[in-house]
């Protein structure tokens, strides 16, 4: 019995009682993207349930959604003066990043929660980026690169931070829309909901969905990556056809 | 690689023209272009190989049926072309593996076309002045005029082209062209075609045919080589590309016949010299973007 007890109330020291809950949804989880679409959105829903014995916070909530697509092993490489030309000589690798990041949140991160939160849990982007586990560090020499790669990577759309992309509803109801660029690889994307309130985080949940892409042009690529014998003969028989059909049709003789 | 179909379009016909117009394949031009356009080096030269195969194919169908083709000249051409061609893509992809092939690209074409468009230019201007003084320049062959290395040992008689050389030298050239012709996206044309011209002084009646039948043989290899290894065809570029080409350079080809051959070559060589002094500009200015992104490999 004394066992039990123990046990019991270790058990209610590990699970603190969960005074909020975060429930959410996606808006679909599997996206269709055309390779020659301009990209598209997908919606993420959430609901604050609180229990009964719960008093409303006086500082409201705040929501951060962090979006993570599917692994690539990147190189950085920096073009340096070598005599009279300009090569690429330092390089940074980083063996597994996400190939799209975006970082909704209710309010400026700033504001939401501490800097040490933010860099411990990997709230927002920059904390993601400069996080150890991004690249490997080398005294201060990798961060350039980890801000050319958040820098190329932000042109394309493919890393972002919308400070205002999570909108409440009511005082407990958000939604957020997930930008995805027609250029956003296809593969698993990790969606990880954070509920915060007065800095520290309340909840979290984490969720999936598939982005797929359709299209001409997707499947040619398919067939180039996974065929790609068959994808040279295949093009050089076109061009050898369009060279006799030349041959033919302006014909001189 | 969002990029404008109708400009590719027009870029391939505005390029077949000026290959028409030349008797050339115009990978030269084009590869440069697609470059400058902001598509990867890499699929600019497997890409090009393409239209290039389009091109030539229909250059050979054309001597075939003129006889204007030396074969047993064309068939050594092709053997050392096709080492050289492998030989290309090997480095090629090596190149891209070290991060350098944009460098090993650029430099490439500023050398080659430095070298061959200056050669071109001191040639045309030289024919230019003689026929100003009234003097017409011939190309003769006489005996004993020939460069020492053309009787090296394993002799061949071509009897299409009125030869009788040592076939190491001729290898030597294809494998040269076909390395090139994979490295940098061109058929090579604008120097075999004068190579076979002026050294080895084959005659002119064969000279375009027999080129044009290594070019197509190893850039096909080429271009399947480069599509198994290096990944960096583009099938609908390709197309684009060929297309446009194919009808350009009929139209080139017409307006061809009404323009003078020293004119020709100087209007050439200085294409070649500017086409060249872009890609060093390129290497010798600072860039807006030092950094760059490749990706190794996407994990699922």
């Amino acid at each position: 019995m004394r066992v039990l007890g123990l046990l019991l109330l270790l058990w209610a020291g590990l699970t603190p009682a969960q005074a909020e809950t975060l429930i959410t949804s996606l808006s679909n989880h599997r996206v269709l993207i055309n390779s020659n679409y301009t990209g598209t959105q997908i919606a993420v829903f959430g609901a604050i349930e609180r229990d009964a014995q719960t008093v409303a916070r006086a500082t409201g909530y705040d929501v951060v959604v962090t979006v993570r697509g599917p692994r690539q092993f990147l190189t950085v490489r920096e073009k340096e003066r070598l005599g009279p030309v300009w090569i690429n000589q330092d390089q940074q690798k980083f063996p597994s990043v996400p190939a799209y990041i975006s970082v909704m949140t209710s309010r400026p991160i700033t504001e939401i929660t501490s800097d040490q939160l933010r860099q411990r849990q990997k709230i927002g982007l920059e904390a993601i980026i400069s996080a150890n586990d991004f690249t490997y560090g080398r005294d201060g020499a990798d961060k350039p690169f980890r801000e050319a790669l958040h820098r190329l990577k932000a042109q394309e759309g493919l890393y972002l931070e919308d400070e205002r992309g999570v909108t409440f509803l009511t005082s407990d109801i958000f939604r957020a829309g997930i930008p995805l660029p027609a250029t956003a690889p296809p593969g698993n994307y990790d969606v990880d909901v954070t509920l915060f309130a007065d800095t520290v985080i309340l909840a979290r949940t984490n969720t999936h969905f598939e982005l797929v892409k359709t299209g001409f042009e997707e499947q040619i690529g398919v067939v180039a990556r996974d065929w790609s014998l068959l994808y040279g003969l295949a093009t050089a028989a076109i061009a050898i056809f369009f060279g006799w059909l030349a041959s033919v049709i302006f014909r001189r003789d | 690689m969002p990029v404008s179909v109708l400009l590719i379009l027009g870029m391939g016909a505005a390029v077949g023209f000026i290959s028409g117009l030349f008797g050339i394949g115009g990978g030269f031009l084009m590869t440069p272009l697609l470059i400058f356009l902001g598509i990867p080096p890499a699929v600019a030269v497997a890409t090009q190989s393409a239209q290039i195969v389009a091109s030539s194919t229909t250059s050979v169908l054309g001597a075939l049926r003129r006889n204007a083709l030396d074969h047993k000249l064309g068939a050594i051409l092709v053997a050392g072309g096709f080492v050289g061609s492998a030989l290309g893509v090997w480095f090629f992809a090596a190149a891209r593996r070290a991060g350098q092939l944009d460098l090993v690209i650029v430099i490439s074409y500023v050398t080659l076309f430095t070298i061959v468009g200056s050669l071109m230019l001191k040639e045309s201007i030289r024919e230019f002045w003689h026929r100003r003084k009234g003097g017409a320049v011939r190309l003769r062959r006489r005996a004993g005029e020939h460069a020492p290395y053309l009787g090296w040992p394993l002799r061949m008689r071509f009897y299409r082209s009125k030869l009788y050389v040592s076939v190491i030298p001729i290898l030597g050239l294809s494998l040269f062209i076909g390395f090139a012709g994979a490295l940098l996206g061109i058929g090579g044309g604008f120097i075999v075609v004068p190579a076979l011209l002026y050294i080895f002084r084959v005659p002119t009646t064969v000279v375009v045919g027999t080129s044009q039948f290594q070019i197509v043989c190893t850039t096909l290899v080429a271009l399947i080589l480069h599509a198994i290894t290096n990944q960096a065809v583009d099938m609908v570029l390709a197309i684009l590309l060929i297309v446009g080409g194919v009808f350009g350079a009929q139209f080139g080809a017409r307006m061809g016949r009404h323009l003078r051959a020293e004119l020709f070559r100087f209007l050439l060589a200085l294409l070649l010299l500017a086409v060249g002094l872009r890609f060093g500009l390129e290497l010798v200015l600072k860039p807006e973007e030092p950094f760059s992104i490749s990706v190794q490999e996407v994990r699922q």
